[in-house]
Order: structure tokens, then sequence, then C-alpha cells
């Protein structure tokens, strides 16, 4: 199927790694690139194809964090169930946030700033909140066994957030090339003549904010069971909306691969200012910004977009010219 | 006399103390072209808005194929079979003329490839054919116009509502776009157009409804609602029939 190749690709590559070393430093830089990667590409498919703007995406990685590290240490749920009751907790959250949101009709910056106070809220919550440890946070119990999603080495993990990425970029693709992704798109050029088409749009827009929360809160999941610690700064803290929204921008917003190539990016960039810095607080996000500007400024289609206006431009070879784009077939 | 296909009673709309369209009624026949015509601000586009459900009529009602459909959603009156086309061009800008006519052909196509098969018949049918993988930002007025009226007849409508598809055109351009919406007339689609330039009124129009102030003050066909007196007044200003008489 057109499409899938770049994918397989991307994917194929990024399973070599592990072959090629088993560096503690380089697993746990991709592993957290490729989390980061898991939690950009949900926030791309409601920002990238629908033009909604959340600010808030942390309220699904943090439910979905929650979720299976409070089923499993107050309910003692076995932690794989627990991970798809995450995910489908952070569905749900996605739903509500959406339907209120949408059926008002808010759109543009008063999106974005709904979803962030939905987020600060549940982060307060969090943090007064018995069931979830409150201030303290929840810590999931050691327990080294694969039936407990929890492994002696990071390779596992790295083939688990490799697959999860996997899933949710062939996932997008599939969307993009269905009807359901047309109208998405549709939605976010121009909502008043996709609804003249035909388009529910608000009801587009809900299962749009419904899977992309969902891919989230998968992501949220994984960072419970790798790090087994959360409190509500991490799990609903802005950073992660943050991280959501910063690279899908970066690396091509509307694109499958964008989120993947955005995350690897944002991820080196911190990692280098941590070494030429120490750890000055904060000056990671000083760095993401600057970034953020530039991007914005001059390939507002992040690297995805860079990259195929440089291939546009150089002369094509006319007798073996690829035929205009020739989208969907797939 | 035909069946009517859409019949307006007595619509209004208030905007706050703005009476926009006061009492408005109006019929569209089955297989014909209706032309609603009128001065700069009489209330067309509003009572559009109204028919397509992008606004809520204040009082009065919409009848379509005998069931009302007064207020309802525009994505289910879409989905009887009412296409409408914006004043001003409203097209998905970042996707390309296949695409954008391609989310109207999804209406009753689910599968992506069939959508942007049939999104290439309707492109030909409205002269778009040579255009079809350029972006929509890329097109010039007369294209984005055409591009309207694709998308609309993609969703393969029984009524086509034509907000001013020929403002902005050229006269070489107008002649062109002439024939073809008698074409989609001709496919048996009813149309309701709203639109200023009156020598294609009068060339496509089969019945002529005039709107001036929110009110319809004059009706029938395009030369006899043209030597109406009530008409000229509405567009040149009181008393400006008698004296167009007095100087004849």
């Amino acid at each position: 199927m057109r499409g899938l190749l770049p994918i397989l690709v991307a994917v194929a590559l990024l399973a070599t790694v592990p072959l090629l070393t088993s560096s503690n430093v380089v697993l746990n830089f991709l592993v957290t690139a490729l989390l980061i990667a898991l939690v950009g590409q949900g926030w791309n498919l409601l920002g990238g194809y629908g033009g909604q703007y959340s600010f808030g995406h942390a309220a699904f990685f943090g439910t979905g964090a929650y979720t299976t590290a409070i089923l499993q240490m107050r309910y003692g749920i076995n932690a794989w169930l627990g991970f798809g009751i995450g995910i489908a907790a952070g569905a749900l959250v996605g739903a509500v946030i959406g339907a209120l949101s949408f059926r008002s009709g808010l759109k543009g910056s008063y999106f974005a700033l709904v979803t962030l106070a939905f987020a600060e809220v549940l982060r307060i919550i969090a943090s007064v909140a018995p069931i979830t440890g409150a201030g303290v946070g929840t810590l999931i119990k050691l327990e080294l066994r694969p039936e407990a999603f929890q492994f002696q080495s990071r390779v596992p993990f790295y083939w688990i957030i490799l697959a999860l990425v996997g899933v949710s970029l062939v996932l997008i693709r599939l969307i993009e090339g269905s009807r359901f992704g047309a109208y998405l798109v549709a939605v976010r050029e121009n909502e008043d003549a996709a609804q003249a088409l035909g388009v529910n749009a608000t009801l587009i827009k809900l299962g749009a904010m419904t899977i992309s929360a969902a891919i989230t809160a998968a992501g949220g999941c994984f960072y419970a069971q790798y790090f087994l610690f959360i409190d509500a700064g991490i799990a609903y803290g802005p950073w992660i909306s943050v991280e959501a929204l910063l690279a899908p921008i970066i690396g091509g917003i509307g694109t499958v691969l964008g989120p993947l190539l955005g995350a690897l990016v944002v991820r080196t960039l911190g990692e280098i200012t941590k070494l030429v810095t120490g750890d000055a607080p904060g000056l990671d996000l000083v760095i993401y910004g600057c970034v953020l500007i530039l991007v914005v400024a001059f390939a507002p289609r992040g690297i995805v977009g860079m990259f195929d206006g440089l291939r546009r431009r150089l002369p094509s070879r006319t007798a073996t010219a690829p035929p205009p784009l020739e989208q969907g077939h797939g | 006399m035909a069946e009517p296909l859409l019949q307006v009673e007595s619509v209004s709309k208030r905007f706050g103390g703005l009476l926009a369209v006061d009492r408005a009624s109006f019929i569209a026949e089955t297989g014909r072209i209706t032309a609603l015509i009128g001065p700069n601000g009489a209330g067309k586009t509003t009572l559009f808005a109204i028919i397509s459900g992008f606004l809520r009529a204040s009082e009065g009602r919409v009848v379509y194929d005998g069931v009302e459909i007064t207020s309802e959603p525009p994505h289910r009156l879409a989905r009887r079979g009412i296409a409408r086309t914006f004043q001003i061009v409203q097209p998905f800008a970042g996707l390309t003329v296949r695409e954008n006519i391609a989310v109207g052909s999804h209406l009753s196509r689910p599968a992506r490839a069939d959508a942007l098969a049939a999104a290439g018949e309707v492109a030909s049918a409205v002269g778009l054919g040579d255009l079809i993988d350029r972006p929509a930002a890329s097109l010039t007025v007369a294209g984005r116009k055409r591009l309207e009226l694709a998308r609309a007849l993609a969703i393969a409508p029984r009524l086509l509502l034509l907000d001013e598809v020929l403002a902005g055109l050229n006269p070489s351009e107008i002649r062109d776009m002439v024939p073809v919406i008698r074409a989609i007339r001709d496919r048996g689609i009813t149309i309701v157009m709203i639109e200023h330039v009156m020598q294609a009124v009068m060339s496509l129009a089969e019945h002529v409804f005039v709107l001036a102030e929110g009110r319809i003050i004059a009706a029938g066909s395009p030369q006899a609602v043209a030597g109406d007196p009530r008409v000229v007044e509405a567009y040149l200003g009181h008393g400006a029939a008698e004296r167009m008489r007095a100087h004849a």
C-alpha cells in the first residue's frame, strides 16, 4: 500500500539500534524520544489534521498514567490490562472534553485555553486527591517480570514503545487515506464549507479528539511502566502538553512522520543543551522556544515540509519525472 | 406548472433591532432556474443562509420536497440533497482541486479512491479538468468560482443554491460560465441563484423574485420583473420609475 513504505523504513531503521548498541544512554534517549513521538502523534491527529490546537494533552497523558498505576497499586489489576484500561480512560476524557468544547462551538485560541484549563484542573485534583497519592505521587511496585510489564533491561521497553509508535504511524496513515481523514482535513481548512458538503463537523472533531486522546494516553501508560513513578506535576503538568505539540510542529504538522522526526530533533536539542549548560533549569525550554519561533517563521510545515520543498525545487528529469500527485490510491 | 421543490414561507430574520428579512416567501419549481435578485443589503444572502441551515430563522418555515426543514443543520440538509455555494469563495486552500471536490463526493462514496475518481468527473463537467491536481490556492477567481460549483455538484444535489457565482468575473468568463449553469439545470437539478449580473439572470432564469429591504416586492418572468416600476425604484430610488417614464 502506498505511503506505508516510509513508515516501514523508519521503523526498521530504529529497530536495528538495539542490535548495534546496548548502551543504556542511547536506549534511554531513544525510548524518551519515541515516547514523545507517540504523544505527539496523538496531538498531530487533532491539531495537525483537524486544526484544533490543544494546549492540554497532558489531560490524556496523565489520565492514562494514573489509571494504569492506580489500578495496579490499589486494585491489583494486571499491568497489561491496566495499560488497555488506561488508554480507554484517556479516550473517554478526550471525548468528554471534546463534547463540551465542540458543542459549545469553541475554536482556535478558545479551544486551546479550555484544554489547558482542563489539564490544569486535573493536575490540581491529582495533587490533592487521596487516590492519586496526592502530593506524594504514586509509586508502582518493582516487580521485574514481563507479566507485570516490567523488564530487567531497557531493550524490551524499547521494542514496546517502538511497536506503539509503529502502530500509531500506520493508524494515522490509514486515517489519512480514509473518508474520516478527508473530512477532518476539510474541517481544518474550512468548517462552513465542509458542513455545506454534508460533513458533521462536531462529530468529526469529536472522533479525532477521542482517537488523539487514546494515542496520547498510551504514552502516559507507557511512562508509568517505564519510570514506575508519577506525580501530579509529571502526569498532568504542562511539560507534556508542550512536548506533545512541539514535536509535530517542528517535525511537520499534519504529516505522518512529522511527530517522529520532530521528537528526535527536540530530544537531541534537549540533550545537547544539558551537555553544554550543565543542568540549568528551564534552559531547555528557552532553546525549544527559539526553535519553535524559527520553525513557525521559516518552515511552517516543519522538517517534512522543508524536505518536500527541496524536492520540488530540484529540476525534474523530464522523461522520468513522477506523475502529478496521485493521492489516496492506497 | 411544475411542483415546487423548495417553498420558503414568510421567513423573517432579526439581528437585534435590524429586520434583515421580513416575511419573505418564494418557491423554486422542480427542474427550473429561479433567481433571487435585489439591491445590496436586501437580505438575499441572509435568506440563503437560513435555507441552507447556517442561520436560524426568527419566524417562518422552509419546506423542501414536502418536508419541513427549518433550522436543520447544514450537514443534514446536504444529505437531503441541498447544496450551496458561498458568495465569498471558501476553498479548502491547502488541498488540490481534486481533493476539494472529493470532500463532496465522499457523501455517497465511503472509499477514498471512488471519491477521488468521482471528483475527476465533476471537475471535467465544470471545466476544471486540466487543473485537477493544482492546489486550490493557486486558482484564479474564475477558477475558484468553478471549484465552488464543482464541490456543490459533487454531493449529487437535487437543489443547488448559487450565491453570486458570477460576481467578480469578467464578461468573457461570464459567457463561459452561463452554459455550465444551464447544463446543470438540464441534468435535472433545480437551481436557485442570487445574482447581480442581470445579463445572466435574463438569459438563465425562468422565474425571478425581487428582494428589497428584506421583503419580496415583485415576482415573475425576468422581462416582467425588469419592467416593474417597483423594482426600478428599489434599485434607483423613490420616484425613479416615474422620472424615467417622463423622460422617455
